[in-house]
């Protein structure tokens, strides 16, 4: 194992031959994607906040720091990170970090409305597989200067560069938010509404459909807003809800809804990203012994007994399906990412030689 | 004294021997009245709203599918032709205009909307279909595409997404970026690549985020998937004098930290106020050294309650005055003079320079005081609206293109902006582009490394570096002035020299 205690270190780990390395922190979503037969290159010394000032909306932190002390950081001046990132769904008890999170582009419910990970990742400092120290981005939310780097790294899962040093955006918080829950009577009708509330004017921030417990509508913003705007959503969509939860039952739901906790149970779990009006079709083709949608519908998960990754794949048109959970074998036989299109694929592999020619970064993980 | 001028990339030679056999193979490929040669039709193209670069081209075609880009791209591939990808040319910072051995693709043909989607709330449009286009074709049911650069009434979506362009209402909605789903795009190799599509995410690297802003380097975008929004139940504006830009900024600062995010927050200096109420009559206070204007679009109720809030903020920072619009016509005059900024400043001064830096909104005010030491220093007049609530700014040196060495001075000046705003934490440009206009300063931005990494991803999709040549990336000889015309904005209007800019 390696750990090096600062950036010079890593780049003089990287730029003098050695072997090949899993970039690990938290450690949280080790499980995700094809095993490696790596050495571990712990980042956790890459931690702390650098720069957080709230009335910029931009928080500058190294990659290790854990999300539970930003998300503390910023809830105590009001704020928050607008893409709501998930709880982790393999390793809840283990502390998620900042960099982790963007790394695996991982957002929550909020994600239909206010944007991914991804989107609020803005500048960066990294060391990539040749050893070399550089930044992308910047420090300011408008930036458009040169290749959008944040983009290349966001979801790249450690393969390309590890982080040194990360800049997001960060919103304020609202002061308010309110779940409405309605009977689910099929999965179609279910993705009707969430697409007809988010399409309407009363400011719906997430739509997720548990066929546990209903089609849930999630209202934020000013208490009296809130109401407000409750009201005028039961109107337009004409149907009673079967519950409300407010404030910290509502925040509670969403954060389940984040980890998929209700698909827990099951030892395979897929996350598929779709078109919302393709969601009824597809659980149809799959039929799959327990599901949650997301996202208005755009967003599947899927709890399986085995991974059956041609059956989910056959299923797609357009979109794509990322293994979750699964065994070690089941791992190491499946492609966890969605293969892409040959010519797709031949420029991932050439941006990959372009960061990282000797594959060192987390070798084999979304191949 | 910087910048050196900008030079144009050299043309090959026997590219431009060869002229009259490209020619003939264009017209094999494309109904030949698309393939335009002729020195007089080729002047349309030779320039975009950088107006002061000029250079004709060897030829510019005007494909109307994909499989003919894919051809015309597959035969540049074989020739090793370059190639300059062009939408509207509206840039800004020079992103469209030609090299002299280059052949242009325009995509002005590509202009149908080719479907909508309320259910999934987006729309699949060709990409040489306009900004504002995209939004009419959903306003009827009221829905609208978010980024709103203020050239949208001719800028193309395919440029948009070249450029990451943004607008006044990026800081709640985003950029181009985040609302772009998928797009249709033929690399330098001549292939057809379908990036994202109508789902959110990548489901491995995004390439799709990488080709946004990518300013033309990497492929021709032909077809683009935007997400679109309801439009919000309201919008209503404040209009705010403050008697001190520091007043203003510290609003600004105020009004984010008590968790208020504006659809728009503009901010002009005294400069920009006057000309834009002599040019527009909007109402602005004359008096004032700085002008905000917020505007709060979403459900009446919460509106409503924010108009209120930012008041009272507004009024503990000592607001000289304070409006809040009562109806629609008068929020829309409101941003009458803000939107007609650029025109107004055009009217006091026979040429302007705009400029297009971006900076940590604490450093407002600090660069408001540093630029107005600049101006002094370069003996130029600098008129100043920024979006304020991203820290975006557009100072607008005004300079006089007849007297000899201002347009130098202005460069100069306007370089000394941008390298402030480096200085400062901030970078070059906000939404404008890199393109021609900024691409010798990138040095100072980032370093050989940083260069070298976007560099390498440029060679992953053209290894020739057949596209869009010369433009973000500094190259190491600096010509001499050769590939530069000087030109004075009054008397050589560009097509798009009637397009509002703001």
């Amino acid at each position: 194992m390696a750990r090096p205690a600062n950036e010079a270190e890593l780049v003089e780990l990287l730029s003098a031959p050695g072997p090949a390395y899993e970039l690990v922190a938290g450690g949280t979503k080790r499980g995700i994607g094809r095993p490696m037969d790596a050495t571990l290159l712990d980042l956790s010394a890459f931690n702390g906040v650098v720069d957080y000032e709230p009335g910029e909306l931009v928080l500058t932190a190294r990659p290790a720091t854990p999300l539970n002390q930003v998300e503390s950081l910023l809830a105590a001046q009001g704020q928050r990170l607008a893409f709501e990132p998930p709880v982790a769904v393999l390793e809840a008890s283990k502390e998620q970090t900042l960099g982790g999170v963007l790394m695996a582009n991982a957002s929550g419910s909020r994600r239909v409305t206010a944007g991914s990970a991804r989107d609020h990742f803005i500048g960066f400092r990294a060391v990539n597989g040749r050893g070399e120290a550089f930044v992308g981005g910047g420090r300011v939310v408008k930036n458009v200067t040169g290749f959008d780097l944040p983009k290349v790294l966001a979801g790249s899962w450690g393969t390309l560069a590890a982080l040194t040093e990360v800049t997001v955006r960060v919103v304020p918080a609202a002061e308010s938010e309110s779940t409405l829950l309605f009977p689910v009577e099929s999965a179609a009708s279910a993705v009707e509404l969430c697409s007809q509330a988010l399409g309407s004017t009363f400011d719906v921030s997430s739509a997720a459909v548990l066929p546990a417990r209903g089609v849930a509508l999630r209202l934020e913003g000013l208490a009296a807003s809130v109401t407000t705007r409750v009201a005028g959503l039961l109107a337009v969509v004409a149907r009673r809800p079967h519950s409300q939860l407010t404030l910290a039952a509502s925040r509670q739901f969403w954060r389940q809804v984040g980890a998929a906790a209700a698909l827990e149970r099951f030892p395979v779990l897929w996350r598929l990203s779709v078109a919302p009006r393709q969601a009824a079709r597809i659980l149809e083709a799959i039929e799959p012994e327990d599901f949650q949608l997301d996202w208005g519908g755009g967003l599947i998960w899927i709890g399986a007994r085995e991974p059956d990754a041609a059956r989910i794949r056959a299923a797609l048109q357009g979109g794509h399906a990322t293994l979750i959970r699964a065994n070690v074998e089941q791992r190491r036989e499946t492609a966890a990412f969605e293969p892409q299109t040959a010519s797709v694929a031949a420029l991932a592999m050439r941006l990959k030689a372009a960061f990282d020619p000797r594959n060192r970064l987390n070798p084999g993980r979304m191949g | 004294m910087l910048p050196p001028m900008i030079c144009l990339a050299q043309p090959d030679a026997a590219i431009l021997a060869r002229k009259a056999t490209i020619l003939a193979a264009l017209r094999t490929l494309l109904d030949p009245t698309d393939v335009i040669a002729d020195d007089l039709l080729l002047r349309a193209y030779e320039t975009d709203a950088l107006t002061a670069y000029r250079q004709r081209p060897l030829a510019v075609v005007l494909p109307h599918t994909t499989a003919q880009v894919a051809a015309v791209l597959r035969f540049a591939l074989t020739e090793g032709i370059r190639i300059v990808p062009r939408g509207a040319g509206t840039s800004l910072s020079g992103g469209a205009v030609p090299v002299a051995d280059a052949i242009v693709v325009g995509m002005g043909r590509f202009n149908r909307i080719l479907e909508i989607d309320y259910a999934d709330r987006c729309v699949v449009a060709q990409s040489g279909v306009t900004n504002f286009a995209i939004s009419e074709a959903v306003a009827a049911r009221n829905f609208y595409y978010a980024p709103d650069p203020s050239s949208q009434i001719a800028c193309t979506i395919g440029g948009n997404v070249a450029e990451n362009s943004g607008g006044v209402h990026c800081l709640k909605y985003g950029l181009t970026t985040h609302n772009v789903l998928g797009l249709e795009m033929v690399t330098p190799q001549g292939e057809t690549l379908r990036l994202g599509g109508r789902h959110l995410d990548a489901g491995h690297y995004d390439l799709l985020g990488l080709t946004i802003g990518s300013e033309g380097l990497l492929g021709i975008v032909t077809e683009v998937t935007v997400r679109i929004l309801p439009r919000p139940q309201t919008a209503r504006a404040l209009l705010i004098g403050f008697s001190s830009a520091t007043g203003a900024s510290d609003c600004v600062a105020d009004v984010i930290a008590a968790g208020i995010v504006p659809a728009g927050l503009e901010m002009m200096d005294g400069p920009a106020i006057r000309a834009a109420e002599e040019f527009v009559h909007a109402g602005y206070p004359l008096g004032a050294a700085a002008l905000l204007i917020v505007e709060l679009d979403g459900p009446v109720a919460e509106v409503d309650e924010l108009i209120t809030r930012v008041h009272a903020i507004a009024s503990r920072h000592g607001a000289s005055s304070c409006r809040a619009s009562a109806d629609d016509a008068e929020r829309q005059r409101f941003w009458a003079g803000r939107k007609a900024a650029f025109p107004a400043v055009g009217r006091i001064s026979p040429d302007y320079l705009c400029m297009d830096g971006s900076i940590p909104r604490r450093q407002l005010a600090p660069v408001l005081l540093s630029i107005a030491e600049l101006s002094q220093r370069h003996g130029l007049r600098v008129a100043n609206v920024f979006h304020a609530g991203d820290g975006n700014l557009h100072p607008l040196i005004l300079y006089d293109a007849n007297v000899a060495g201002e347009l130098e001075r202005a460069e100069a000046f306007g370089s000394d902006i941008l390298k402030l705003c480096v200085d400062v934490g901030g970078v070059l440009t906000g939404e404008h582009g890199v393109g021609l206009e900024k691409r010798d300063l990138m040095t100072y931005q980032f370093g050989p490394t940083d260069l070298e990494v976007q560099h390498r991803i440029k060679h992953v999709f053209d290894p020739q570096l057949r596209f869009n040549p010369g433009k973000v990336f500094p190259t190491l000889s600096r010509c001499s002035e050769q590939g530069r015309e000087h030109v004075h904005a009054n008397a050589a209007p560009s097509v798009h020299s009637a397009l509002p800019r703001f």
